[in-house]
């Protein structure tokens, strides 16, 4: 789950990193009294996207008239795929240095990575490209933690003045990150101030999806993925469906084979209308996948394929025919089923709804594909 | 493959509804299933096998060689830390939704012990014909007969798929090595590559990818100097980009992750990548032949 600066800045504050103490607005009128008490300021979109810069969702403001006109503009403003619907007012901040610090999830090392740079304000791949030498990459052993000594001296070669408050820093943020589960945390930039002090004046923040429900509080300051109305309806139900603009519905289970299934249906010439798994814990769930998958009028053929492991395809199919038969949709619907529980779930597609389940995959796409492309004719 | 055939197996959560329905089948399949663990159930016997309250008071009286763990998400962590100070060096996580820094905690402390985890999020291992650890149908004969083929697949549903593709075509499994669906997993396509590739019971290797991360690319490089062919197939290829990666993410991925770069990486290192699952059955029966 991804997370805005604001909520994202609440999480560097728990761990120690100091940060310009902002308040949130929703309408022009609360970021001009929020200018009227903090003073010249920033106006800051809260959208969880990179880019918000330059989309013009960063704006200084002198006075409270200004903020407000500026916040005027960005509330309401789409940067990427979110809408604004609240502004950061931050006071402003004198700016010596910008540089760069994160944690994250690597695969490489399988373990945490953490990234210090002392050119930042700008993209990380930027710096890597035009910086390659001010990048330190230090691979942490998660089981003994963050090695501060060594820290210290890495950081030592990079700024010998500002090391021990830089060390400071990246071990609050290395905290911050274990204490949030998160993938990545980022302060981009991190400003050395003409005081000589540190703050963060950015965040971004993305915590493990699979880590949410033991972080209450937190999680529910983050910002839900943007969803089509059946997108919300199958989150609910804790099913994985996306929506896409294709004639033939998927229904299949495991995220390998649902993939597969819509790459096949690519190839054979059609196009895949949903993304929509039913396998692991959630094979059971068959009657109100179906109903999501049909909701969407684009939907021309369904292809239900089912490749059971751990999932049982008679339970599946069971299913499936049980939602078919009351849904009577007006479609045609063809099937391929292998695995734990074949002869079961084929015996009863073809008892109950009269259809032989094709025995490979690719022939079963290739009749979705056509029987969709003849029911649009 | 990676479990011999004589190695006994440790079921982490045996008592539960999954544990003991899949144990049942693995000892029926002649897994060697040693007992269990439910610290809440410590002293009674399940399955006609002995319960333990941990892994570490299993090993007390005898050498355990594998374990297996049948254990919801946030469990993961205290049990494979379990089991590894038991001393047991080959660990199959099948649990989906582990915490991401959870696994690599416990794939760090294995690291240090010098043990072997698979996965986590797998379908686990078969060695047709003679034991499977984890939930894939091995006793299922249209999906698994015994042949040369080594099937890899970070997907237990697909895995299926293709060998069950295999076995309609005639052909037959060595081993199915399931590495997991995870960003972060113990066994990566690489190593599962080249414990096929030394695999005298394996001629040949199906190779079921998945867009993300960079396996199939570090895999590609070891492909490269192999001599048994090598047919793949990478799902993804019509998904929709998903999850965005942070900045700093996409700076250690790179360019890496997309259906295209797997693609090339793997046609360059000499493996036939198909279009479909149901393709790579008669792309291996070509290049054995050659």
């Amino acid at each position: 789950m991804n997370f805005t600066e604001h909520a994202g800045k609440a999480v560097l504050r728990a761990a120690g990193i100091p940060t310009p103490e902002g308040i949130l607005a929703r309408t022009p009128e609360d970021a001009a009294d929020a200018a009227r008490k903090i003073g010249k300021c920033v106006i800051k979109a809260q959208v969880p996207t990179g880019k918000r810069g330059k989309a013009g969702g960063i704006k200084l403001a002198a006075t409270p008239d200004e903020a407000a006109s500026h916040a005027r503009a960005i509330l309401g403003m789409s940067i990427g795929e979110y809408q604004v619907d609240h502004v950061l007012v931050d006071p402003q901040v004198n700016i010596a240095r910008e540089m760069y610090a994160a944690v994250l999830n690597d695969p490489e090392t399988q373990g945490p990575l953490l990234l210090f740079s002392p050119e930042g304000g700008m993209d990380i791949e930027d710096i890597a490209d035009e910086h390659p030498d001010a990048l330190l990459q230090i691979p942490i052993n998660i089981t003994k933690g963050l090695d501060e000594e060594s820290l210290a001296a890495a950081v030592r070669r990079y700024d010998p003045p500002a090391a021990g408050a830089i060390t400071d820093i990246l071990v609050k943020l290395y905290d911050a990150y274990r204490a949030s589960d998160a993938e990545l945390v980022e302060i981009n930039p991190l400003v050395q101030m003409r005081d000589g002090h540190f703050i963060a004046l950015d965040c971004k923040l993305t915590v493990d999806d699979s880590a949410l429900t033991r972080h209450e509080p937190l999680a529910r300051t983050g910002t839900p993925d943007k969803t089509t109305d059946l997108e919300a309806r199958a989150k609910v139900l804790h099913l994985k469906y996306i929506e896409l603009d294709g004639e033939v519905g998927v229904l299949a289970n495991g995220a390998g084979l649902t993939m597969t299934t819509m790459d096949a249906i690519r190839h054979f010439g059609g196009r895949p209308a949903n993304f929509m798994e039913i396998g692991g814990d959630s094979y059971t769930k068959a009657i109100p996948a179906l109903e999501i998958v049909l909701a969407n009028p684009n939907v021309k053929a369904l292809l239900v394929n089912f490749c059971g492991a751990f999932a049982r395809t008679d339970v599946m199919a069971e299913g499936v025919i049980n939602a078919w038969l009351e849904l009577k949709p007006k479609i045609p619907i063809v099937f391929t089923i292998h695995g734990t529980g074949e002869d079961e779930a084929i015996a009863m597609v073809r008892e109950r709804l009269g259809i032989e389940p094709h025995d490979l995959m690719d022939d079963a796409v290739k009749a979705a594909v056509a029987a969709a492309k003849g029911a649009r004719a | 493959m990676i479990i011999g055939g004589n190695d006994t197996v440790l079921v982490q959560g045996i008592t539960g509804k999954q544990g003991t329905f899949w144990s049942e089948r693995m000892r029926d399949y002649g897994t060697k299933i040693i007992g269990g663990v439910n610290p809440r159930r410590a002293g009674e016997r399940h399955l006609e096998l002995p319960v333990w309250a941990s892994a570490q008071d299993a090993t007390k009286d005898q050498k355990i060689d594998a374990a297996v763990m049948f254990v919801p998400p946030f469990g993961v962590k205290d049990a494979a830390l379990d089991i590894i100070a038991a001393g047991i060096r080959k660990i199959v996580c099948l649990t989906e939704h582990v915490p991401v820094q959870d696994t690599m905690y416990f794939l760090a402390a294995a690291r240090e012990r010098g043990a072997h985890v698979i996965g986590p999020n797998t379908a686990g291992l078969v060695t047709t014909g003679v034991n499977f650890v984890g939930f894939m149908p091995a006793f299922n004969a249209r999906v698994f007969q015994k042949g040369d083929i080594g099937v890899i697949s970070r997907s237990g549903s697909l895995g299926t798929l293709l060998c069950l593709n295999l076995v309609q075509a005639g052909l037959g499994i060595s081993s199915f090595v399931g590495i997991g669906g995870d960003p972060i997993i113990g066994t990566t396509t690489r190593d599962a590559l080249v414990a096929l590739d030394k695999d005298p019971a394996t001629k040949a290797i199906a190779l079921v990818g998945e867009i993300g991360g960079a396996m199939e690319e570090a895999a590609a490089e070891y492909a490269a100097t192999m001599r048994k062919p090598v047919a793949a197939f990478i799902a993804g290829a019509a998904s929709p980009p998903g999850k965005k990666m942070g900045h700093a993410g996409a700076i250690v991925m790179g360019n890496r992750g997309s259906y295209a770069g797997k693609k090339t990486a793997l046609e360059e290192a000499g493996v036939t990548v198909c279009a479909t699952p149901n393709e790579v059955p008669g792309v291996l029966k070509a290049r054995l032949k050659r």
